[in-house]
């Protein structure tokens, strides 16, 4: 565990609210779209108009068993409840969440480096509007006026609740990271931070090191990337442990993360300290999945991020993790998997995948797997150099789909066999001095032959393949 | 006044023997002459009934079906949202607001052939049992016009009582069309919760809001909960399963159902001798017509009226928090949101509503949440078990659709206790979700009407229609 030179330890837990992609809202049929002009996307039933009621997107529902079952939690019967409170981008006053009886309960996430972090909760609930308040600071106290946009009000969110398993930045960086690859592994969200599809809220506290007990935590809002999430766990576990050392005590509150200054603040008191008089939402009736749906959801879930990557692993010993974890993140292990299975070399594909497609990302989805897996084998077989290769895989990214035409096109066609071996014995028998020294063990001399065979036969030849034949020939003489 | 059923006008706009417009004109003039006494409406839609009407003529003329209650003038509860015409609850906060969709049950009638005349007063956002509590003032009973109509749906009951209109709709929560019916001499149906959707019915308490018919005869009521019920998928809550057909119960008779007489609610507090008297009339006629009629002890009514007070308000509190002037509606300005929510709630909702909506919060307050609504709940399934315990021996039950006659005005809105007590016989089969019927029988003090209770359990709408249709044939 992670423990500050002085003895502390930051203790973590994530709150994730993520916007499930389904294509109307959570209790209407409006469109869930992100970047609509303001209060198009609305009906009687997402504004709340009096006499409306809701009506649960059985897909919503859908997507939140498929979080729960990949994040090995407990399926179970929920109801809705109703949170009350006062806000003007809420159009009911009240938010229809799940409350004591949730969707999801009691599951992990297991990350990259092997840590469990508990999951409590998944549950289900509807976004708000989006408030955007003119002059004050762009807080709603000191506007001078407001302006609501209701297009997100009533998009579904699951909100995902970890258990303070997390003990520090990179850990809880990684968490989510982690998460996001779940989600939109799932199909239950795009992943878009920038976009607000996956919000982050984070529970710090700090302790002494050794210690069971928890320390005054603080919830940290506001965080809208991964570099923030970060910076702001590391900054805000610095100020808890700069109080306590100073003899004073952390206060429990809702802090806000400052990217700018990089650095968290209190957010104004609520002078009302808030009840949101939970109870059962009478307009909807239980939620009761019953075994099939459940089964089916459970069986329809694709590979998680954790399982393809011990797949890539698998198949290629001895692989850097963060190039497999980069390859799995891209989407790029299909590809992998694929060109392996058609006969490629797999540490080839993984490196080719993890660098020369992963740097065209956009275009990579159009790679054909059998192209590459021919180039690939191409490459090993050494009909053409790494360099030829390159050249011929950014041509297949570019649309194009047959390596070999490709590589003749770029001239790059193969010296075959018996010509490489006739240049060798050519380049042999014209530099009967270096050849000597070489036979004597001046493995750099092997340069000189190279070259020559490159000159002789117009840069066609593979300089590997070269040396190959040059050691053969050297080995034949001596025995 | 003998007024022709709704169920006749229907059948003689379809035959073509009168025509749907003469039948609007001969209601809005009735209308004319004597609602600026009895003020049942808060709006009369002469126009677009006429146009309605003509519609409905034209498809006779055209050999089309035009409904089964083809030109029945409609008067709907100002509750019910209507496409185009303002709906206001009886309450200033909703000044101003045109809903841009029908309710579920207005479609739904309207569709049937039936001409929309009004929107009628109620108590605000249907908290009360007198119509006392509007905004627009108070509906007085047809019958006496010092005494009240009964509420909420009192502006509904009075219309069709004064033959304004045949038909009209209504929404009980704890007896808001029972009551009002039996006040004013006229038939209320509550029916099974989920029968009829909720949808476009401003809610006042959800778990226990139902829409519902007044009219005339107990035939009138099930042709039109006939049209309004089924299921509909824009309310979550309401049963997956077809309207029930009970057209053909109306002429069953009583012949060997069995009926219990609850006899917590026949010697209930503060009821008035006569009502009592007619219950037992009703009893002993009921028994005369060949049923098997009962005393039965039904304990846990009695606890209705406290866990009623309890949940009502509770889901109130919340129901009612959007009316804050940011949308919709009444909006007072003021420098910040805080304030401009305190100003526009306090001008827009009356007294009731007020008290209301702090009680409910109250109820569902952090460390008071279990001793008050968690226990009204723990006594709603009480109800339930107790009801179910008697229908193991009976069909139906019956009891006084409410303790005594129409009130005068002004009598009980200083004692909001004695306001409540008249719900005391119909918060419990509401509670429960069951049906329930109050059909008139016989006259009490100085000649004001009695109502008679029918309950049945869950979808028994069926065996309550008979007996609420031979009650009608039995009454004095």
């Amino acid at each position: 565990m992670t423990t500050s030179p002085g003895g502390w330890e930051t203790v973590v837990g994530l709150e994730v609210h993520c916007e499930l992609r389904t294509a109307t809202k959570l209790f209407c049929g409006c469109r869930n779209a992100f970047g609509e002009e303001p209060n198009t996307s609305v009906c009687p039933v997402c504004l709340g108009l009096p006499g409306s009621l809701p009506v649960l997107n059985a897909h919503a529902v859908e997507l939140a068993m498929r979080i729960g079952a990949a994040l090995h939690c407990e399926v179970r019967p929920s109801i809705f409840h109703r949170k009350n409170y006062f806000y003007p981008d809420m159009p009911k006053d009240y938010q229809i969440s799940q409350y004591d009886q949730p969707i999801n309960v009691g599951g992990y996430l297991e990350l990259p480096d092997g840590t469990r972090v508990g999951i409590v909760r998944a549950h289900m609930e509807e976004d708000t509007g989006k408030s955007t308040h003119v002059g004050g600071g762009g807080r709603i106290h000191e506007a001078s006026h407001s302006l609501v946009d209701y297009n997100r009000a009533g998009v579904p969110l699951v909100e995902i609740v970890s258990a303070p398993d997390i003990r520090s930045a990179d850990q809880a960086r990684a968490y989510v990271n982690e998460l996001r690859g779940i989600l939109v592994a799932t199909g239950a969200s795009d992943g878009k931070m920038e976009e607000g599809s996956l919000r982050v809220d984070a529970n710090v506290s700090v302790r002494r090191a050794g210690s069971d007990a928890y320390g005054t935590r603080c919830e940290v809002k506001n965080l809208n990337s991964l570099r923030s999430l970060a910076r702001a766990v590391e900054h805000e576990a610095a100020r808890q442990v700069a109080l306590l050392e100073a003899g004073q005590a952390v206060v429990q509150e809702t802090r806000h993360w400052d990217e700018g200054a990089g650095r968290t603040q209190a957010l104004r008191s609520k002078e009302e300290a808030f009840d949101y008089r939970y109870f059962p939402e009478p307009d909807l009736v239980p939620l009761e999945p019953d075994g099939p749906w459940r089964a089916r959801v459970a069986a329809s879930l694709p590979p998680l991020p954790a399982e393809r990557r011990a797949r890539v692993a698998a198949l290629a010993p001895g692989a850097p993790p963060d190039r497999v974890a980069a390859v799995v993140e891209l989407g790029l292990d299909g590809l992998v998997l694929e060109a392996a299975a058609a006969g490629a070399d797999p540490a080839l594909a993984l490196s080719r995948a993890a660098n020369e497609v992963a740097a065209r990302a956009p275009a990579a989805g159009g790679l054909d797997p059998g192209a590459f897996a021919s180039l690939l084998q191409m490459e090993s077989r050494g009909e053409l150099t790494p360099t030829q290769a390159k050249a011929v895989l950014s041509r297949l990214l570019d649309g194009q789909r047959d390596p070999a035409g490709v590589a003749r096109e770029l001239g790059f066609e193969a010296l075959p066999a018996t010509d490489l071996a006739q240049a060798v014995d050519e380049a042999i028998a014209a530099l009967p001095r270096e050849w000597e020294r070489y036979l004597s063990g001046e493995d750099k001399l092997a340069g000189v032959f190279v070259g020559a065979v490159m000159k002789a036969t117009r840069g066609r030849a593979d300089g590997k393949a070269v040396t190959g034949l040059l050691r053969e020939r050297r080995r034949s003489q001596a025995g | 006044m003998t007024l022709p059923t709704a169920l006749d006008l229907a059948q003689a706009v379809r035959t073509g023997e009168r025509s749907a417009v003469e039948v609007v004109e001969e209601h809005l003039a009735r209308v004319e002459e004597a609602e600026p006494e009895v003020h049942a409406f808060n709006l009369v839609a002469g126009e677009e009934a006429r146009a309605a009407a003509a519609q409905v003529d034209a498809r006779v003329a055209r050999g089309e079906d035009p409904g089964p209650l083809a030109g029945v003038p409609l008067a709907l509860k100002d509750n019910l949202c209507t496409r185009g015409l303002p709906t206001t609850c009886s309450s200033r906060i909703l000044a101003g607001w045109v809903p841009p969709y029908d309710a579920t049950a207005v479609s739904r009638a309207v569709r049937s052939g039936a001409v929309v005349i009004g929107k009628t007063n109620l108590d605000e956002f249907a908290m009360g049992s007198s119509t006392e509590n509007s905004a627009f003032g108070p509906t007085r009973n047809p019958l006496d016009p010092i005494r009240v109509p009964g509420g909420s749906s009192g502006g509904s009951a009075a219309a069709v009582a004064a033959g304004f209109a045949p038909l009209a709709l209504g929404s009980d929560t704890g007896g808001s069309i029972r009551q009002p019916a039996a006040l004013c001499g006229v038939v209320g149906l509550k029916p099974t919760y989920g029968v009829v959707s909720r949808y476009g019915l401003v809610a006042f308490a959800s778990s226990l809001d139902q829409v519902g018919p007044l009219a005339r005869t107990v035939g009138d009521a099930v042709a039109l909960l006939e049209a309004i019920a089924g299921h509909d998928p824009a309310d979550s809550t309401s049963l997956d399963r077809p309207a029930p057909a009970l057209s053909g119960c109306l002429a069953q008779g009583v012949e060997g159902l069995r009926i219990g007489v609850i006899q917590e609610l026949a010697g209930v507090e503060g009821i008035a001798p006569e009502v009592g008297a007619r219950l037992h009339e009703a009893a002993d006629a009921l028994a005369g017509a060949g049923a098997k009629v009962d005393e039965v002890s039904v304990p846990a009514t009695m606890w209705g009226l406290p866990a009623y007070y309890l949940l009502a308000p509770a889901e109130a509190s919340s129901n009612l928090a959007r009316y804050d002037g940011v949308r919709y509606g009444l909006r007072l300005a003021r420098p910040d949101i805080t304030s401009m929510y305190e100003a526009t709630r306090s001008a827009g909702f009356g007294p009731e509503v007020k008290r209301r909506i702090m009680l409910g919060t109250f109820a569902l307050s952090a460390g008071y949440y279990d001793a008050y609504y968690g226990q009204a709940q723990r006594v709603r399934t009480l109800i339930i078990e107790s009801f179910a315990a008697a229908y193991e021996r009976f069909d139906a039950l019956l009891s006084p659709t409410a303790p005594t006659t129409a009130f005068p005005l002004g009598s009980r809105t200083a004692d909001p206790l004695a306001m409540y007590l008249s719900d005391v016989c119909t918060v419990a089969s509401s509670l429960a979700g069951h049906p329930a019927l109050s059909v008139p029988f016989g006259t009490g003090e100085g000649g004001l009407p009695v109502g008679i209770q029918v309950m049945a359990p869950a979808l028994g709408e069926p065996v309550m229609v008979r007996v609420g249709a031979a009650l009608e044939d039995l009454a004095p």
